[in-house]
């Protein structure tokens, strides 16, 4: 599947009435809290850009995003228009409302200093990577109640890991472009914990990661 | 493996759990065909760092695991290679079964009329097992799927293929680090099956043949042979000797 051959959904939704925005540089993060009924859109400023994103159930954050229940319970592995991101109780958390990028990626998890390591070199660990983003937001805001076990299986916005019919998985090119965003709205009063990824070893952002954007609306 | 030092059928519904030492070997059979064993890794000397199925999918470029891959923690270091496999495919991507899923397809698992054949889910044999040693729902990942076989066509769509590990079917996997292994005989959370599978699937356990230079799951990619080294230097910081 390609971009060109899946329905792009744009949203009505006006930045100019978001309740909140806010700009997440390359190889920071951004933790926070959204009730339910309200409307999240990541938006890819300057195109190209993976953001490692993962959401927790506002009042037990043991119940979480879940890739395993996500892909299986919609019969597919890729992540677009009508997709619903469910936890690892198999509950609706967030369903997505508008994309125009085409598909989204939640089979590649995040990369890690550990796994970079594996991937690339051994002399790679000491690079900016998701992982240690999550573990210094966790470091900076225990208010949240997040530690090290809360963190599973992520989504990648705007990130294309094909599988082909024979069982091999690559990290594409991305498809994403400049201004492409994704959209979803909140089931439940959720926690959500973007890394802006700042992996420089695959073309997941296109060996330059760049800004990305979130944006809040109450309806 | 030789002679295994240790043999069990576990039945439909079951759940196990060991703490394997480096070296150990883990063969299962699928004894009546159409099983599917759930499992879970764990350090059991640091019991947040766990089996990692993205990280086990990226670093081999595949989306299917077969002999020759190995499993990844999320720290970098492998706990078991697959150094058998008569099926070439097995799943890590969809998940356990929940009980609703169970009850709705088969009916609910009731103890008062099922006894010991109650129809349990891979979830909550997963739960039972994981809270004997202090771990709970946020300490569960995606699990590896041994007998089940999930395809994806080009757009992306998944399916379970039906009757894809005949009885007897076998798989073994060598531990690289001691490793806490968590598993059920729960059905696939995809198997639409006329009735709840009933069919055991046999342990055995045993001290596989030493790692060497030439090992193919080691060789099978730069990666693997990096992430053995990451397992050399944990080796070494932990009991001594050459890294």
């Amino acid at each position: 599947m390609t971009a060109s051959t899946t329905t792009l959904q744009h949203s009505n939704r006006e930045p100019a009435q978001a309740v909140q925005r806010q700009q997440i540089d390359a190889g920071d993060y951004y933790l926070g809290r959204i009730a339910a009924g309200q409307y999240l859109r990541i938006l890819d400023l300057a195109g190209n850009q993976a953001a490692d994103t993962l959401f927790f159930n506002a009042a037990d954050p043991a119940e979480r995003y879940s890739a395993c229940d996500t892909v299986r319970e919609q019969a597919s592995l890729y992540l677009t228009t009508g997709s619903v991101l469910r936890s690892n109780e198999n509950r609706p958390m967030l369903q997505i409302v508008a994309d125009t990028c085409g598909r989204h990626d939640t089979l590649g998890g995040a990369c890690a200093s550990e796994s970079n390591t594996v991937r690339y070199a051994l002399e790679k660990r000491c690079m900016h990577s998701c992982r240690d983003s999550w573990m210094l937001a966790i470091a900076e805001q225990p208010q949240w109640g997040l530690s090290k076990r809360d963190i599973s299986h992520n989504i990648n916005f705007f990130m294309n890991v094909p599988v082909t019919p024979e069982g091999g998985l690559t990290f594409a090119d991305g498809i994403s472009a400049a201004g492409k965003y994704v959209e979803m709205k909140a089931e439940m009063d959720l926690l959500v914990l973007i890394s802006n990824c700042p992996q420089l070893n695959n073309p997941c952002n296109g060996y330059n990661p760049t800004p990305i954007e979130i944006l809040l609306w109450d309806h | 493996m030789d002679t295994p030092y240790y043999s069990t059928q576990l039945p439909a519904g079951g759940h196990w759990s060991l703490r394997l030492a480096r070296g150990s070997q883990l063969r299962l059979t699928d004894l009546h065909g159409g099983a599917n064993v759930g499992l879970l890794f764990y350090n059991p000397d640091n019991l947040l760092e766990r089996y990692n199925a993205p990280d086990t999918l990226k670093c081999q470029h595949s989306f299917r695991l077969t002999k020759g891959h190995c499993l990844y923690s999320d720290m970098g270091r492998i706990f078991a290679s697959i150094i058998a496999d008569d099926l070439g495919w097995h799943d890590t991507v969809c998940g356990s079964s929940h009980a609703a899923q169970i009850a709705a397809r088969w009916g609910g698992r009731d103890y008062q009329q099922q006894r010991n054949a109650w129809q349990q889910n891979g979830t909550d044999a997963f739960l039972t097992e994981l809270a004997k040693y202090g771990l709970g729902k946020a300490d569960m990942a995606a699990c590896l799927n041994v007998f089940s076989k999930v395809v994806a066509d080009e757009q992306g769509a998944i399916s379970l293929v039906a009757d894809h590990s005949p009885a007897g079917s076998q798989l073994s996997l060598r531990f690289e680090l001691d490793t806490l292994v968590v598993l059920h005989n729960c059905p696939h959370p995809l198997n639409s099956a006329a009735s709840y599978p009933t069919g055991e699937v046999q342990l055995e356990l045993g001290w596989a043949e030493a790692l060497t230079e030439q090992d193919p799951c080691r060789n099978h990619c730069p990666e693997n042979r990096r992430g053995f080294e990451n397992n050399a230097l944990y080796q070494a910081a932990r009991h001594g000797g050459a890294y």
